[in-house]
């Protein structure tokens, strides 16, 4: 276990340091560079200022050399400052990571909870009225896009009806008593965590739907019904243990992507975790806060991959990392 | 049903025994004709979308303005026709491109095998583990001409196209690339491949001729799907400010300034986001109903 975990780990740390140079000459192909920026800032500074600049800052140098020298200033923790916040980047980002890990892990649970129970139900009955319906929600939420729907549930909720604001957070003042202080920031999640879920659910239903159908044709659960084992156990106790593995391995790899993938809902929502802060970045030419987002969110996508090929194995007693290791 | 029927006839009975699948066909023919029609219609009705009236801003339906007109004053029916062929050329044509692009990949590692699989995968394995979204935009917004592409070309309206259905399909390709391989393994064992090889068939004639063929059932279905997919990205890169650029209409620059006017005019955000999910949808299900045309397996359900 230790061995598959070391060589997990250095497959990782390989996988992100190729990353970093991909997201790297990527984000060094965006308009303009960061001598621009201070050129557009200084009207006085002459075409000979700026050279000197690009020598001081090094951007005149071969890309792969650039590349290095930010490298080991990030293996010593200097990510460099955030243009636009004035701040160091990971003092920008952990603040908006924690937002973000705050609305993606509540969706994730609620679409989850909502999923497993749905298609297994659908499964239980395929080609039933009700597996009908429950596929055509599915499909439903796999073609809304996220925009769109988040735009409908601000008509409704926020414009139409004002019970729930449109975005933003909650701004707790101090001393206000806890149980105030929550529904407050839950009234500011309703929506984008609404939004959220309902983009997930359509696909993590059809992924259970999908595996539960695949358990429930094995042979082994035709000799559990002619032996009398009572239906909730053949579905929960042979059928469902059996099509946890594949899905399990499915939400961890999405809840990896989610990190990122919420940069839409927050972005409607005005809520301020990494993936809007990723893209007002891209927008804004802040390089370096662009960068270091841009490697956070694929690193949990690569931790997404190890936890659910982690969880293949604790699920799955048959397969075994020793073996594959 | 006869027992004469072809392979191709029974999958096609079976798709329009897909009544899903069915409606959306219809649907997405009626799209078509009508987007690639639109100039021909506005020429009809008289109207030109790209004109802005402010006099004339957000107006209710009538006549002359079928569903209204948008906060410019151009007219919106025409407006939605034109966004529509935008999604369904960037869809359609970001589709093929990944399906080939994926293609070629998958079917080079699993025939070849060894060490070529292996760096293929890997790559493969990278660019899934890439941040979807925020990669999208740092290619969208990636300045054309430090790739060495030259600016009066960089500025022109189908370069920005071409360069959509690019950064959708480099995106896109991964799920076909594994797919094929997949299907080319299982396939490379099966004797007619290794019939090929004993007549002294070239690696290459096997691959195209021989596997692809075969593998060509799912390829068809990872590939309609995809457009719903790819159609999806294009709308939110536009709704970003980042995929296709104003003037030029696209259902998802059009929802960009919606929610501003939320207040004022709602149905600006309900139309475009609704074909938009109609056209995705449909493709989905067109999809789900060619799988089960074309998966034999399908017959015993």
């Amino acid at each position: 276990m230790s061995r598959y975990l070391a060589s997990r780990a250095v497959q990782t740390v390989v996988t992100l340091a190729l990353m970093s140079f991909v997201v790297y000459l990527l984000i060094g192909l965006m308009p303009g560079d960061p001598i621009d920026m201070m050129i557009a800032g200084d009207p006085k500074m002459t075409s000979a200022d700026a050279a000197r600049l690009r020598a001081v800052y090094g951007i005149d140098k071969p890309l792969m050399e650039r590349y290095l020298a930010w490298a080991g200033q990030a293996l010593q923790g200097n990510f460099g400052y955030s243009r636009s916040f004035n701040q160091p980047v990971l003092a920008v980002l952990w603040p908006r990571l924690l937002n973000t890990l705050v609305l993606a892990g509540i969706a994730f649970g609620l679409a989850t909870a909502i999923a497993l129970p749905l298609g297994i139900w659908a499964a239980h009955r395929p080609r039933s009225r009700a597996d009908y319906l429950i596929n055509l929600l599915c499909f439903a939420g796999i073609s809304a896009p996220p925009f769109w729907l988040a735009l409908l549930l601000i008509t409704l909720f926020a414009v139409t009806l004002g019970w729930l604001p449109a975005g933003g957070m909650a701004d707790i003042r101090p001393g206000t008593p806890w149980p105030a202080a929550l529904a407050e920031r839950l009234r500011f999640l309703a929506l984008p965590v609404a939004t959220l879920t309902l983009v997930q659910l359509g696909a993590y239903t059809r992924f259970m739907r999908g595996a539960m159908i695949e358990a429930l044709r094995q042979d082994y659960i035709r000799t559990a019904r002619a032996k009398g084992v009572p239906e909730g156990r053949v579905l929960w106790g042979h059928a469902f243990a059996n099509a946890l593995a594949p899905v399990l391995t499915i939400l961890a790899l999405s809840f990896g992507g989610l990190l990122s993938g919420a940069l839409i809902t927050e972005t409607m929502f005005a809520w301020p975790g990494m993936g809007k802060a990723i893209y007002q970045a891209i927008l804004d030419n802040d390089y370096n806060l662009a960068l270091v987002g841009l490697l956070i969110a694929t690193l949990a996508t690569i931790v997404g991959n190890l936890l659910a090929d982690l969880a293949y194995v604790w699920v799955d007693p048959r397969v075994s990392i020793a073996g594959s290791a | 049903m006869t027992a004469a029927a072809s392979p191709r006839r029974l999958a096609w009975s079976r798709l329009m025994r897909h009544s899903l699948a069915q409606v959306s066909l219809a649907f997405l023919a009626v799209l078509f004709v009508l987007s690639l029609a639109a100039p021909l219609i506005a020429q009809l009705r008289g109207i030109d979308p790209s004109t802005t009236d402010l006099f004339r801003r957000l107006e209710a339906p009538s006549a002359e303005h079928w569903l209204g007109t948008d906060d410019l004053g151009r007219d919106l029916f025409q407006r939605l026709l034109d966004g529509g062929r935008v999604s369904l050329l960037v869809g359609l044509s970001g589709a093929l491109l990944s399906a080939i692009l994926g293609a070629i990949v998958g079917v080079l590692a699993g025939y070849l095998g060894g060490r070529l699989d292996s760096v293929l995968m890997r790559l493969t394995d990278g660019v899934i583990a890439l941040p979807l979204l925020p990669l999208l935009i740092v290619l969208a917004a990636i300045d054309p001409r430090k790739i060495g592409i030259p600016a009066d070309i960089s500025q022109s309206e189908t370069f920005s196209l071409y360069r959509i259905v690019v950064i959708v399909a480099l995106t896109g390709w991964t799920t076909v690339a594994r797919l094929v391989r997949a299907e080319t393994l299982s396939l490379k064992a099966r004797d007619f491949t290794r019939a090929a090889q004993a007549l002294g068939a070239v690696p290459l004639r096997i691959m195209f001729r021989h596997i692809l063929p075969n593998a060509a059932g799912s390829l068809v279905v990872a590939t309609t799907m995809s457009v719903g997919t790819l159609i999806l990205f294009e709308s939110t890169l536009s709704f970003l400010g980042l995929g296709t650029q104003p003037p030029a209409a696209s259902w998802g620059n059009m929802l960009t300034g919606a929610q501003e006017l939320l207040q004022q005019a709602p149905v600006l955000a309900l139309w475009p986001g609704l074909l938009i999910f109609l056209t995705v949808i449909a493709f989905n299900f067109v999809g789900d109903g060619l799988q089960d045309a074309l998966d034999p397996r399908s017959e015993r359900r």
